[in-house]
C-alpha cells in the first residue's frame, strides 16, 4: 500500500522532551507551527488540530503527560500503544469528551484551526459537532429506527432537516450500508449485526458533517470481515475528513493510517509517517513494541 | 478413566429433589395470588350490575344502589395524586441518577428510602394536620396529596434505578454528536428507560389506588357526589372497608363488587400503560 506524502523528501521527525534536544530538521511547511510543539513534520498538509502540552487526569492520577502532537488535515492518524498508555484518553481530549467522566480534567491546549478548544469561549457542545466520535462498541440508539439513528444528531440538536430521505440515503451510502438496509429503514438500529451497527454509528456521525472524526478502537468488537469493511470505509473517508483512529491492532494502523503516533505511559514516544514508524522506528521502545517484545 | 463418577447417582438424586422443591415453592407463592384473584372475581361478580356503576349508595336498610360516586372518587383521587406525585418523582429520580454522586444526592436518596418505609397512616396524619385542619374540611385535595406523598419515593427510586441501567455508552454517543447534556438526558436516557419507568410508575399508582388508611382522615368518605375538590370524597378502598365491616349481607356483596372493580381498574391502568410506551420500533 502506498501512502504517498505530498513532499518527496524522507519524512523528518523529531521527538524530544525539550527544545534543546530537538534534532535539526529541514524547513517545515508554513502551516506547521514550530513554536510550542515538540514534533515537526515536513509536509504540506495543513495541521487541522494540534495538542500542545496536553495533560489529562482522572482525579489525582495523571494519564497524559504533556502531549504535543499535530493532526494533519484529511489524513488518517493512528494512535498505537499498549493498554493503559492513554490512547483513548488522548482522542477523548480532542473533542472534550474526557471531561464528561466525573473528576476528570485536562490542562494544556488543543488547537482546532488555530483556536484553542479549551479556551474560555469554546462551547464543548459546538466543538463536538465539528469533531465527531465513533466508539469502541457500536452504540446505536435502541429506541430509534435505522433512519432515525442516522438523523439523531440533527434532530437532537433541533436542526431543521431538509430532504431527510436523501440525507439518510447519502450517509448510509457513505458507509456502504445502504444496499443492506434500504428495504428496512424502519427497523430498530439494534436489529443489525455488530459490523452493520458500527457502520450505522459512523453514518450517524457523518450526517452531522463533522470536519474531524475520532475513532476509538472502532473494530475491536467486530469480526475480521466487518473489520475489513470499516477499514475500506476509512480509506474512502480520508479524502474528505480528518481521521484519528486509536487501535490495538498494529496491522490495522499500517493498513489505514498515513501517520502513526506511538504512545507509552502517557507520552508520545514517536510520531511520523506510518511506513517510517513501522520500518525504521527511531526509538528503541517503538521498535520493541511493534516487533512484539512488549505491550 | 471411567466416565461414571461415583457421585453421579447421588448428584442426580439431589438435582431431582431440588427441582421438585423449586416447583413446590413456586406453587406456594402463586396459589395465594391466583386465589385472591379468583375469590375476588367469583364473589365480586355477584354484586356487579348496571346500578353498581350508576347509582349512589342507598341508605342503611334499603337494598340495591351502587358505588358510582366511589368509583369516580377513586379515579379523581388517583388522577390528582398522579399529577402531583409523578412529575416531581421523575425529576428527583433524574437528579439522583445524573447528579446524585454528591452529599446532597445521598441525603435525597436516603430521605426517599425513609419516606417509602413510613407507614401510610402516618402520611395521612401529616396531611390531616397540614391540609385538613387548615382548610377545616376533609377533601379530595387532601386525599390526593396524601397519596402523592406515598407515591413519591417509589417513583423517584424507580426512575433513578432504571436510568442507571441505561448504558453510559448511549449518553456518550449523544454527547459525541454535539447534543447538549440536558437533551441527551431527556431524549436518550429517559426515552430509553421510559418503558421500565412507566411500569414502575404504574406499580406506584396501583399501590396508592388501594390505600385506605391515609384516606380515612383526608378524603374521608361521602354518601353523595362531591361537587368540588374541597369536599369529602368517597373512594373504593374506604367504601370497601366501611361496607365489609357492616352487618348487612347486601353491603358485603357490594364490598366484593367494589374490590373486583378496584382490581380491574388497576389491571386496566397497568396494561394500557405498557401498551402506550411499548417500543414502537420493530425489532
Amino acid at each position: 500500500m502506498n501512502f504517498s506524502l505530498e513532499s518527496p523528501n524522507t519524512p523528518v521527525l523529531a521527538v524530544s522532551r525539550g527544545a534543546s534536544e530537538r534534532k535539526s530538521s529541514p524547513v517545515a511547511s508554513e502551516s506547521v507551527s514550530q513554536s510550542t510543539s515538540d514534533i515537526a513534520l515536513n509536509t504540506k498538509a495543513n495541521t487541522k488540530m494540534r495538542a500542545e502540552n496536553l495533560s489529562a487526569y482522572f482525579g489525582k492520577s495523571q494519564v497524559l503527560k504533556g502531549i504535543g502532537l499535530p493532526i494533519l488535515e484529511k489524513k488518517v492518524t493512528a494512535i498505537i500503544g499498549p493498554s493503559g498508555c492513554g490512547k483513548s484518553t488522548f482522542i477523548r481530549c480532542l473533542n472534550r469528551m474526557h471531561e464528561v467522566v466525573p473528576n476528570a480534567h485536562v490542562s494544556g491546549e488543543v488547537m482546532l484551526d488555530g483556536l484553542n478548544i479549551y479556551g474560555r469561549e469554546t462551547d464543548p457542545v459546538r466543538l463536538r459537532r465539528r469533531v465527531g466520535m465513533v466508539f469502541q462498541k457500536p452504540n446505536p440508539f435502541p429506541t430509534m429506527s435505522i433512519r432515525d439513528n442516522v438523523l439523531a444528531g440533527l434532530r437532537l440538536n433541533g436542526m431543521r432537516i431538509d430532504n431527510a430521505e436523501s440525507r439518510v440515503e447519502r450517509a448510509l451510502h457513505q458507509v456502504a450500508l445502504w444496499d443492506e438496509v434500504k428495504d428496512g429503514l424502519d427497523r430498530a438500529g439494534t436489529s443489525l449485526s455488530g459490523g452493520q451497527q458500527q457502520r450505522l454509528c459512523i453514518a450517524r456521525s457523518l450526517a452531522m458533517e463533522p470536519e474531524v472524526i475520532l475513532m476509538d478502537e472502532p473494530c475491536s468488537a467486530l469480526d475480521p470481515i466487518a473489520t475489513a469493511r470499516v477499514e475500506e470505509l476509512i480509506h474512502e473517508l480520508r479524502a474528505d475528513y480528518t481521521i484519528v483512529i486509536v487501535t490495538h491492532n498494529m496491522q490495522q494502523a499500517a493498513r489505514v493510517a498515513n501517520y502513526t503516533a506511538f504512545f507509552y505511559l502517557g507520552e508520545v514516544v514517536e510520531f511520523g509517517k506510518t511506513d517510517a514508524i513501522f520500518t525504521h522506528p527511531k526509538q528503541r521502545r517503538t521498535e520493541d513494541y511493534i516487533t512484539g517484545r512488549f505491550g | 478413566m471411567s466416565l461414571s463418577g461415583e457421585h453421579h447417582a447421588w448428584r442426580k438424586l439431589t438435582n431431582g429433589a431440588f427441582s421438585i422443591a423449586c416447583v413446590v415453592a413456586t406453587i406456594v407463592a402463586v396459589v395465594p395470588l391466583f386465589g385472591i384473584l379468583y375469590y375476588v372475581a367469583a364473589r365480586g361478580i355477584q354484586g356487579i350490575n348496571l346500578d353498581f356503576f350508576t347509582q349512589l349508595p342507598k341508605p342503611v336498610g334499603e337494598t340495591g344502589g351502587g358505588m358510582a360516586n366511589a368509583i369516580i372518587g377513586t379515579l379523581k383521587l388517583v388522577g390528582l395524586a398522579s399529577l402531583l406525585g409523578i412529575p416531581p418523582g421523575v425529576m428527583a429520580g433524574v437528579y439522583l441518577a445524573e447528579f446524585g454522586q454528591t452529599r446532597m444526592g445521598t441525603v435525597v436518596r436516603f430521605s426517599a428510602d425513609v419516606l417509602s418505609g413510613i407507614p401510610s397512616i402516618t402520611v395521612g396524619i401529616f396531611v390531616y394536620t397540614l391540609v385538613v385542619l387548615t382548610m377545616k374540611s376533609f377533601s379530595a385535595l387532601a386525599g390526593a396529596l396524601a397519596l402523592a406523598v406515598i407515591m413519591l419515593p417509589t417513583v423517584t427510586r424507580t426512575t433513578e434505578e432504571l436510568l442507571r441501567l441505561v448504558p453510559e455508552s448511549l449518553r456518550e454517543a449523544a454527547l459525541g454528536l454535539g447534543v447538549p447534556k440536558w437533551r441527551a438526558t431527556i431524549s436518550i436516557m429517559l426515552r430509553t428507560a421510559a418503558p421500565g419507568i412507566a411500569v414502575g410508575i404504574m406499580l406506584a399508582v396501583a399501590r396508592v389506588a388501594g390505600e385506605t388508611a391515609p384516606l380515612l382522615f383526608t378524603a374521608f368518605s361521602n354518601r353523595f357526589w362531591s361537587d368540588s375538590w374541597k369536599e369529602p370524597t368517597a373512594s373504593l378502598p374506604v367504601q370497601i372497608y366501611t361496607y365489609a365491616v357492616s352487618p348487612f349481607e347486601d353491603w358485603h356483596r357490594q364490598a366484593w363488587a367494589a374490590a373486583l372493580v378496584l382490581v380491574s381498574l388497576v389491571l386496566i391502568l397497568n396494561v394500557s400503560a405498557r401498551l402506550l410506551v411499548r417500543n414502537r420500533v420493530r425489532k
